[in-house]
């Protein structure tokens, strides 16, 4: 366990099991994100009152929940490089924050043009609106925060505490649409079950866009983490044998 | 399967039922994003290595020059 443990936290084993795995997962996202997009826009009927704007929730739910998954991600591997000093798990918590900025901004703008015609109002501060924004600018800020110290091992240790404390806030944006009931609706369930008030038309695209964008979620932050081994293990024996390789 | 397509003519899909610009702009930032977290990662990949090569090889330049150096000096 151990083992396992400290060889997942090496660089190069995760460099080349990664450069295994990449073409698998970019393989499946096209698949599942070709079959979403065209199911999402040619053959989901329209909604009853939304009419086809009903179809930017297939773009806008997918990113908005997996904008949640950044903060406890970024806690998990800043818990890790607070304790175990795991190189890699900061490696991935840094590139992490500049794609989760991307992640929130998306959901917010597909949100946003949403509502331009469904709520008739581009922003209102609605509790699940307010806290999301507020997810973004502590990105922002912790994204800032590491270009501004100097210490990278300095850097990466407050950035680690600033992870785990802003997951208070994903904690306020599941909640917020339950405890304010404003104008952003709840979620609905999504199943077979009699409680779900859309039928499997509306819901399976829907579930089929969610794995397409984790998918293309984890080919993003698996490019950007490849990219930051090599700067960071630059001296390592292991990159340079495969720079004169390539060569 | 094709007669389960929602819209009747291409003119009528793109108008999306008076929603044009909200569904095509949701689509069109999804494109643009999804285009610049792949190929940015891919572009910067290399760029990194391009750097590396150049740095390795006159690291072995400076090497090499450096023990030429050294052997002169003994000499």
């Amino acid at each position: 366990m151990w083992l396992w443990f400290s060889k997942l936290g090496s660089p190069k084993w995760f460099y080349e099991l990664s450069g295994k795995w990449l073409p698998w997962l970019v393989a499946a996202m096209s698949i599942l994100l070709l079959v979403g997009i065209v199911w999402a826009l040619l053959f989901v009927p329209p909604d009853y009152q939304q009419g086809d704007t009903i179809r930017i929730m297939y773009i806008h739910v997918p990113f908005a929940s997996i904008s949640l998954a950044f903060f406890p991600l970024m806690a998990v591997a800043g818990t890790i490089t607070l304790v175990w000093r795991m190189k890699l798990a900061d490696m991935v918590a840094k590139t992490a924050a500049p794609l989760g900025a991307w992640f929130t901004a998306l959901a917010l703008a597909s949100g946003s043009i949403w509502g331009s015609d469904i709520w008739g109002t581009w922003w209102i501060w609605d509790g699940r609106l307010t806290s999301m924004l507020l997810q973004f600018f502590l990105l922002i800020g912790i994204i800032s925060l590491r270009s501004a110290l100097e210490d990278s091992e300095a850097a990466a240790k407050a950035c680690a505490v600033l992870s785990i404390v802003g997951c208070i806030n994903v904690v306020v944006i599941k909640y917020s649409v339950d405890w304010w009931n404003t104008l952003h609706q709840p979620s609905s369930p999504i199943g077979l079950s009699d409680e779900s008030p859309n039928g499997p038309e509306i819901w399976v695209p829907l579930l089929i866009m969610i794995a397409a964008i984790y998918l293309f979620f984890a080919v993003s932050l698996i490019l950007s983490t490849r990219n930051e081994i090599l700067i960071r293990e630059r001296r390592a024996q292991w990159v340079q044998d495969m720079v004169k390789r390539e060569a | 399967m094709l007669e389960a397509i929602k819209f009747s003519s291409l003119g009528e899909f793109l108008n999306m039922g008076g929603y044009a610009f909200n569904v095509w702009s949701v689509y069109v930032l999804f494109a643009v994003f999804f285009f610049i977290n792949i190929y940015f990662p891919l572009l910067r990949k290399k760029q990194i290595l391009k750097e590396q090569k150049r740095r390795q090889y006159f690291q072995q330049e400076g090497a090499v020059a450096g023990m030429a150096d050294s052997t002169g000096e003994e000499s």
